[in-house]
């Protein structure tokens, strides 16, 4: 298996996020609807086929406003995005720190009439 | 795919856990072995449950005028197997349900066993089978976006089972619900599986040294 280089890859990365905005916001653009949520549509449904169904455990907690609801799932959505990126993050530190103190001991090891080129 | 608060039948809700609590032991053993044998990996497990986390807060539109999120739960069995995901996807589930009013303390077991067992054992099936082609992005694509697919299928045939409709029983409802959940999920498994790409080429660039490890214990396994 050849892996792409790491340039052609950071180009294919670009051509991810443009899909993921594009498959995003075509439905905004050309279809127009309620953009309700399909858990809730799944509760409508289940009320249409046994109107006499009724939930028998309430959720333990109550959110007072759907501000609270946003709150809560920006912030779940921010912690893992932290995570993502600290992860990341360091993983790439660690690789560029062992890059560059490759290219150090590569260069002292060479000879003395190579180390200009080095620099 | 949150089957909401008491919207199972109390038996359904009972058999569903029974079916998903094995998964979730057995999940607990895998991620106690890894990270035991292998500590440097934790870093990456917290990776992939932040994925998890991140992906299922989102609340994408879809080509049907709703929305809906996808799982995240393709990348976490792809690096690490099925079974840790059991552990993960039940931890934001749980999370959901507690603080979020979503999903729900009842119904857990059943959106476990969409989420947190059947789509990860998908994403490993399918990321297995198409590794071997030589094609490992395709690969990891097919296996986040039919794992996001799967875990709604899921969904739409636990509810099917629960409430059959009136004329047509379980198949006449399962495409109700299908319709409600499958098609919505189309175009957001494909983002879930681009997403799921961008991660696992920058693991690809920065993280070679793990996924040499995990690929030995793959192959042990």
């Amino acid at each position: 298996m050849t892996n792409p280089k790491p340039q052609q890859r950071a180009q294919h990365n670009w051509l991810l996020v443009a899909g993921v905005l594009a498959l995003t916001i075509f439905p905004l653009l050309f279809v127009r609807g309620e953009y309700a949520g399909s858990d809730g549509q799944g509760q409508e449904a289940i009320e249409t086929l046994q109107p006499n169904y009724e939930a028998w455990f309430e959720p333990l907690v109550e959110l007072p406003s759907s501000e609270i609801e946003s709150l809560l799932f920006s912030s779940q959505a921010a912690l893992g995005a932290g995570v993502i990126g600290y992860v990341i993050g360091l993983y790439r530190g660690r690789s560029e720190g062992r890059n560059q103190t490759d290219s150090v001991s590569k260069s002292t090891c060479s000879k003395p009439k190579d180390e200009p080129s080095a620099l | 795919m949150h089957i909401a608060e008491g919207f199972l039948p109390f038996s359904w809700a009972v058999f569903w856990w029974l079916v998903s609590l094995p998964f979730l032991l057995i999940g607990m053993r895998s991620m106690a072995r890894i990270t035991r044998e292998h500590p440097e990996l934790k870093l990456l497990l917290a990776l992939a449950g932040a994925f998890t986390f991140v992906l299922s807060a989102l609340k994408l539109p879809s080509v049907t005028g709703s929305c809906s999120h996808p799982t995240g739960t393709g990348l976490g069995a792809i690096l690490f197997g099925p079974w840790v995901m059991t552990v993960l996807g039940s931890v934001v589930l749980l999370f959901q349900a507690l603080l979020l009013a979503h999903g729900g303390l009842t119904t857990l077991g059943a959106n476990m066993f969409s989420m947190a067992i059947v789509g990860p054992l998908v994403a490993w099936l399918v990321f297995r089978s198409l590794n071997s082609t030589g094609n490992t992005r395709l690969a990891v694509f097919a296996a986040a976006a039919l794992a996001d697919l799967a875990t709604y299928v899921v969904t739409a045939g636990q509810l099917a089972l629960a409430f059959p409709a009136a004329s047509g029983g379980f198949s006449a409802s399962f495409l109700k619900f299908g319709s409600i959940f499958a098609i919505t999920q189309l175009p957001l498994a494909i983002t879930e599986g681009l997403l799921t790409v961008l991660v696992w080429n920058w693991l690809q660039n920065y993280g070679q040294r793990e996924l040499t490890t995990l690929q030995q214990l793959a192959q042990k396994a």
